[in-house]
């Protein structure tokens, strides 16, 4: 972490293209690595774990939309509805068909791809602001469409219950188990990530988000790779969502409605975007306020508020900072989370020579 | 279709029409701040459920006189667009477009907490002092809601009136200049970042008439920012930096959603009402993606 290279001693191509070139750097990794799946499990209160959890399926959702956003730079206000086309597919295959999580959750991937490239399209002729209010339609179109499908939606009350996970003939059902599965799709996700975009395809990911006239003069296929960005990005939102409906034992329209895009859009932003870390980081935030504001708001909140309106105010309270915060971060700090983290570790490598 | 029902036919789009100019106006402000500072406004909508939760608070709550209601409504916009444009919109200047939209975003997330917080999440009623009794015309009973009435000659109004500011005023023109290039609008001599902020600031005070309008048929609560969500279906359809574009928008917006919830409605279960506007939209996107009178941008490196 705060390890310093002292020269450059790169002989392979091989060594170059090491996620971490230093001894150190691998141990710290596996260090965190050890005591987020052996020392947390064993010690945490399931509670927290449950909130571990969600953190972990806000990973992946995080990544898919960075790799959209941050890398390829086309706005999408619609990552929610892609995660409501995974989780219904995935409900609708284990419910109807009995598939198992290792093919269910691949297919609600697939699916929410499909329509993400569907929804992509257009982003061939507009971009920006019009790619953002089309993606803000495809939302409510999809949304719109599951609702009153009964044969998505389940019919009443537009849920599908859906069982447990099971793993070799065991039931997922403790939250130590589903916290185990659960953290290895965001593992599997991070480790995707950063092969992704440091490949042919994440590298014209980048030519595009940074000039994508340019881009297309250098040879790359603009349209296709905009297609792609799309696919991959809703394939990494079907995949949470059918990931959140496992959590949640239910798959529910209202999990999945525009406020959860807005969410997503928080968390690649507060993170940093175009950055795989930034993801991580933007996820455990943005899934970490509304339960500290609330722990804070169940312990002081009395002080100020009249209880019977309490849990209404902390609502409030929450939409109020959140807000605020995606402000204040995109006007002071726009690289986000992970830049300020950057800008710690720089300083101790140098540190306590610091000129 | 031997039994066409002409009458009902023609009421879904006499009040289509009347709706339609009620979302002109708030699209208008959309169109103003866009128009002139190149910033896209996803708060438009929660600028409007502002302005009527203050209006509503300071009538129904605080028992001010209605007239007192609203001009303190369009002057805490005034102040608030002018605050925000120093402290949010200035600093971003030359950022990606993403990064305006995004912090607009966060503002909407702002003002939908910021509004019940201050002044109490209940309805409040927001009544307008004229008569309600529904107006009827020939013998196909047509009824006229006069709020809408009242809310489009307002809207109509007001878009003659920054029709008419934009082709002729001195102001306007230069605020037509800036929006076409901030460069050399500033070699001109013209203080841009003034006509930013006077671009907000009409955009607020737009804002609060269509929160008094608005509030006055639905009623002030949150809910009142739905209508922000309106404001793209018009605008990518009229065109985003025209005027005309707006009311065109406005009212085919209006006429179809209309037309829709009269006919489709009992065929599918309801609800095509809030998603019509955004297929009409998505098609426009796909075959004329700068709308109907539009302006297109022509890109270079």
């Amino acid at each position: 972490m705060f390890h310093r290279e002292s020269g450059y001693y790169k002989t392979t191509y091989k060594g170059d293209m090491a996620f971490y070139p230093l001894p150190v750097g691998r141990w710290s990794v596996a260090l965190l690595g050890v005591f987020f799946l052996v020392v947390v499990p064993l010690f945490l209160d399931p509670y927290y774990l449950s909130v571990l959890c969600l953190i972990a399926i806000a990973i992946v959702g995080a990544l898919g939309l960075n790799i959209l956003l941050g890398y390829t730079g086309q706005i999408s206000i619609g990552h929610a509805a892609f995660m409501s086309v995974g989780a219904y597919t995935a409900a609708n295959l284990i419910t109807k068909l009995d598939w198992p999580f290792w093919l269910a959750v691949p297919s609600g991937g697939v699916m929410a791809a499909a329509i993400g490239v569907l929804v992509g399209i257009p982003s061939l002729r507009i971009k920006g602001l019009y790619l953002a209010i089309a993606t803000l339609a495809a939302q409510f179109i999809i949304e719109w469409v599951i609702n009153h499908t009964p044969a998505i939606s389940g019919g009443v009350q537009a849920s599908i219950e859906v069982p447990r996970p099971t793993f070799f003939g065991e039931k997922l059902d403790t939250e130590v188990e589903l916290y185990y599965f659960l953290m290895a799709f965001a593992v599997i996700a991070i480790i995707a990530t950063m092969n992704l975009v440091r490949s042919r395809i994440g590298r014209a990911f980048i030519a595009i988000r940074d000039q994508d006239i340019a881009a297309e003069i250098i040879g790359i296929n603009v349209f296709r790779y905009k297609l792609y960005a799309f696919a991959i990005s809703s394939f990494y939102a079907g995949v949470a969502g059918v990931l959140y409906t496992y959590y949640l034992s239910i798959a529910n329209y209202e999990q999945f409605l525009i406020v959860v895009s807005i969410d997503y859009l928080a968390m690649v932003i507060i993170g940093g975007l175009g950055s795989v870390l930034g993801s991580v980081f933007g996820a455990v935030f943005v899934t970490l306020l509304p339960i500290v504001i609330r722990i804070f708001m169940d312990t002081f909140g009395a002080f100020f508020f009249d209880p019977v309106i309490l849990a209404q105010v902390t609502a409030q309270f929450r939409l109020i900072l959140f807000g605020l915060l995606i402000i204040v971060f995109l006007v002071v700090e726009p690289e986000g989370l992970n830049r300020l983290w950057l800008n710690i570790r720089n300083y101790f490598r140098i540190w306590p020579f610091s000129y | 279709m031997v039994d066409f029902n002409w009458g009902f036919f023609l009421e879904l789009v006499v009040s289509g029409v009347l709706i339609g100019l009620m979302y002109s106006l708030i699209a208008l402000g959309f169109v103003l701040i866009y128009k002139s500072t190149d910033a896209i406004n996803f708060a438009q909508g929660e600028f409007v459920m502002i302005a009527g939760i203050i209006v509503g608070a300071c009538a129904a709550s605080y028992g001010l006189p209605l007239w007192l209601a609203i001009s303190l409504s369009v002057g805490f916009m005034v102040v608030f667009n002018v605050g925000l444009e120093r402290t949010v919109l200035r600093p971003m200047i030359g950022r990606p477009i993403v990064a305006i939209i995004m912090a607009t975003i966060g503002l909407a997330a702002l003002l939908r907490g910021a509004g019940p917080f201050f002044f109490g999440a209940g309805t409040r009623p927001l009544n307008l002092p004229i008569d309600d009794a529904p107006i009827i015309i020939g013998d196909h009973f047509i009824y006229l809601n006069p709020i809408h009435l009242l809310g489009a000659s307002a809207a109509v109004l007001f878009l003659l009136g920054f029709g008419w500011f934009f082709l002729k005023s001195r102001k306007g023109v230069a605020m037509r200049a800036v929006a076409d290039s901030h460069q050399v609008s500033m070699a001109m001599g013209i203080n841009v970042q003034r006509y930013f902020a006077l671009a907000w600031v009409m955009a607020g005070v737009v804002a609060a008439l269509g929160g008094v309008i608005w509030g006055s048929l639905l009623g002030v609560d949150t809910q009142l920012a739905i209508i922000g969500l309106k404001v793209f279906p018009v605008v990518i359809l009229g065109g985003l930096d025209s005027i005309v574009g707006v009311i065109v928008g406005g009212i085919i917006v209006g006429v179809v959603e209309n037309l829709a919830a009269g006919y489709l409605d009992p065929m599918v279960g309801g609800g095509t009402k809030d998603f019509t506007p955004y297929v009409l939209m998505i098609l426009m996107l796909m075959f004329k993606p700068y709308g109907l009178f539009g302006k297109p941008i022509i890109e270079r490196i």
